[in-house]
């Protein structure tokens, strides 16, 4: 039973990371109909960034996460108003290519100026907490938390403000939003820089569990897994998919350790089968 | 009736791709004026607009709003500027409810006592959406659609509003309903109007003057009387058409749209 509760909890935080990261794959989809495959290497980069503030300049682990979240935001969004955006009226293929390419960048260049070794992160939260005699490290629930925080400001920022129905609106009818003087260009920027920070949170949440280093980038394929199984469309989509990977390999890698790794996709593969649009895909409300 | 042009399209020619849509176009709307362009499926009337709103650029010719030159502007800056479309087809955030919808065409406004009031207004003249205010724009029917697309557009207060075929699609009852609101708007709002139709009865009703386009081109122009005695307008756009392929337009699947 405690064994269940622990592995339940690690599961999860590990499938909020998956979320977040699903998260960025999602809005820069429903906005723009592109998929951006270098979301895992936005949050590789996004955490070597916090890194630097945070060890390299010796800031406080907070002051240093949202040095990396500025700095990530203006690169997000200068990515796509400097290059992404040259490709709109391409066909999807190109897309797929120029994202990924804009990956291999992002990891390269990450090897380069960091190097290819493991970095250590040192964690605001040390210490275990026990709950029905599971222990379990702070700092995992910590991102599950932060997880929460932020879903409820984003459901606040589409429900109530103007910038978050702006961009609902501007991902339903493009045309109709710039008819109606809502600018559209920065508002897909916007949604770049928010999936960059976004995936800059969850990377160095992450850092002190599993330290930094390019690779970590592979993070993203299993958060592509996730929005696919949240069916693209929805916040709860992408939390609810990365946290079914996140809880599955979790039970995986202590109940069949061959798996561990695969067990992620083989889920997306069925849930596919099953339910072609993803377990959220169809008749909601609201999407995004 | 020299009053100062809101509008003045100078020779545009539009292409898509290697296609000429719009061909050495000119036209001119005054303030407070309503302005009527007439003609048959692909005569160009479409194109006209949205080189004028800006969704599509000229290759040659300008377009001036209000004394500024804006060819080639995006649209969002063209709209922020004062001029609403009311595109063909409605073109409304389908899963935003009504108010937000209204919301939104007031996006680019900041005083909210001045958009409640506007918001008001809005559900003054289209008193049908009142009660749908938090129903999802994809659920209002054809008409109230119709209400809904020009009154978003009214939230952003324009002083020059284009329309494409309102008339498209609804009975005509309720047409004429429509019609009488963008009489009112005209003398009420002092908006200015350039509105695109194939229901020429209708639209001279409203109009002041307008032209016929065939082809890209400007055929024939000038007042309400002039464009009524002509006996070709009686003959081609006066007399009943067929609705059938229009019928089938109203339609078209638009992928949003589920
Ligand atoms: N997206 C497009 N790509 C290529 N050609 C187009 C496109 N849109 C319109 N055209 C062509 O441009 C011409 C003018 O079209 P436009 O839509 O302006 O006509 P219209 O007068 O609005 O017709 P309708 O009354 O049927 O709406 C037509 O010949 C049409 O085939
Ligand atoms: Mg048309």
């Amino acid at each position: 039973m405690t064994d269940f509760l622990q592995l339940l909890i690690v599961g999860i935080s590990q499938g909020c990371i998956y979320g977040l990261i699903a998260l960025g794959f999602v809005l820069i989809y429903k906005a723009t109909e592109m998929v951006n495959f270098a979301q895992g290497e936005m949050m590789v980069v996004g955490s070597f960034i916090a890194w630097t503030f945070v060890v390299g300049m010796g800031f406080n682990f907070w002051v240093g996460l949202s040095a990396a979240m500025v700095v990530m935001a203006v690169f997000g969004f200068l990515l796509d108003a400097a290059v992404v955006r040259r490709i709109i009226g391409q066909p999807q293929f190109s897309v797929v290519i120029l994202t990924i390419g804009i990956g291999i960048i992002l990891r390269a260049g990450s090897g380069m100026v960091w190097g290819n070794q493991p970095l250590t992160m040192p964690t605001p939260f040390p210490g275990n907490s026990e709950f029905f005699g599971a222990v379990v490290g702070n700092e995992r629930l910590a991102i599950i938390g932060t997880t929460v925080l932020l879903i409820g400001g984003l459901v606040l920022f589409f429900r109530c403000s103007r910038w978050g129905v702006a961009l609902m609106a501007s991902s339903q009818n493009q045309l109709a939003a710039l008819y109606s003087g809502i600018p559209v260009r920065f508002v897909f920027s916007a949604v770049w820089a928010g999936a960059a920070v976004i995936s800059t949170i969850a990377g160095t949440m992450l850092a002190p569990i599993t330290l930094i280093e390019p690779l970590n980038s592979f993070l993203g394929i299993k958060a592509f897994a996730a929005a696919v199984i949240g069916g693209f469309h929805s916040i709860t989509g992408a939390i609810a998919g990365g946290v079914l990977i996140g809880v599955v390999e979790a039970f995986a890698g202590a109940y069949l350790p061959g798996a561990r790794e695969t067990i992620g996709y083989i889920i997306m593969f069925a849930v596919l089968i099953a339910w072609p649009g993803g377990l959220f895909g169809r008749a909601h409300r609201k999407k995004v | 009736m020299s009053r100062e042009a809101v509008l003045s399209i100078k020779s545009i020619e539009t292409f898509y791709g290697p296609v000429m849509a719009v061909r050495g176009v000119s036209l001119e709307v005054r303030a407070g004026e309503i302005v009527a362009i007439l003609g048959g499926n692909g005569a160009g009337k479409t194109t006209i607009l949205k080189t004028v709103s800006g969704a599509l650029e000229p290759r040659k010719g300008s377009v001036t709003f209000e004394g500024r030159d804006i060819t080639g502007r995006y649209p969002d800056s063209i709209a922020r500027a004062g001029m609403g479309h009311v595109p063909e087809g409605r073109e409304l955030f389908p899963l935003l409810s009504v108010r937000e919808n209204l919301e939104m065409g007031a996006f680019s406004r900041r005083d909210r006592g001045e958009i409640s009031a506007s918001m008001d207004l809005v559900y003054s003249y289209f008193p049908d959406l009142k009660p749908k205010t938090k129903v999802q724009a994809a659920y209002l029917s054809g008409g109230q659609q119709q209400m809904l697309a020009i009154g978003r557009s009214l939230m952003m207060k324009p002083r020059l509003m284009l329309l494409d075929e309102p008339s498209l699609g609804l009975s005509p009852l309720l047409v004429s309903e429509i019609f009488d609101i963008l009489d009112r708007l005209n003398k009420e709002q002092g908006t200015a109007i350039l509105l695109v139709e194939q229901n020429a009865h209708m639209a001279l009703k409203v109009a002041s003057c307008g032209c016929v386009m065939e082809a890209g081109r400007v055929v024939f122009e000038g007042d309400r009387e002039k464009l009524l005695g002509s006996a070709d307008i009686r003959e081609f756009y006066l007399g009943r058409k067929s609705e059938g392929a229009r019928g089938k337009r109203r339609w078209k699947q638009r992928k949003t749209w589920r």
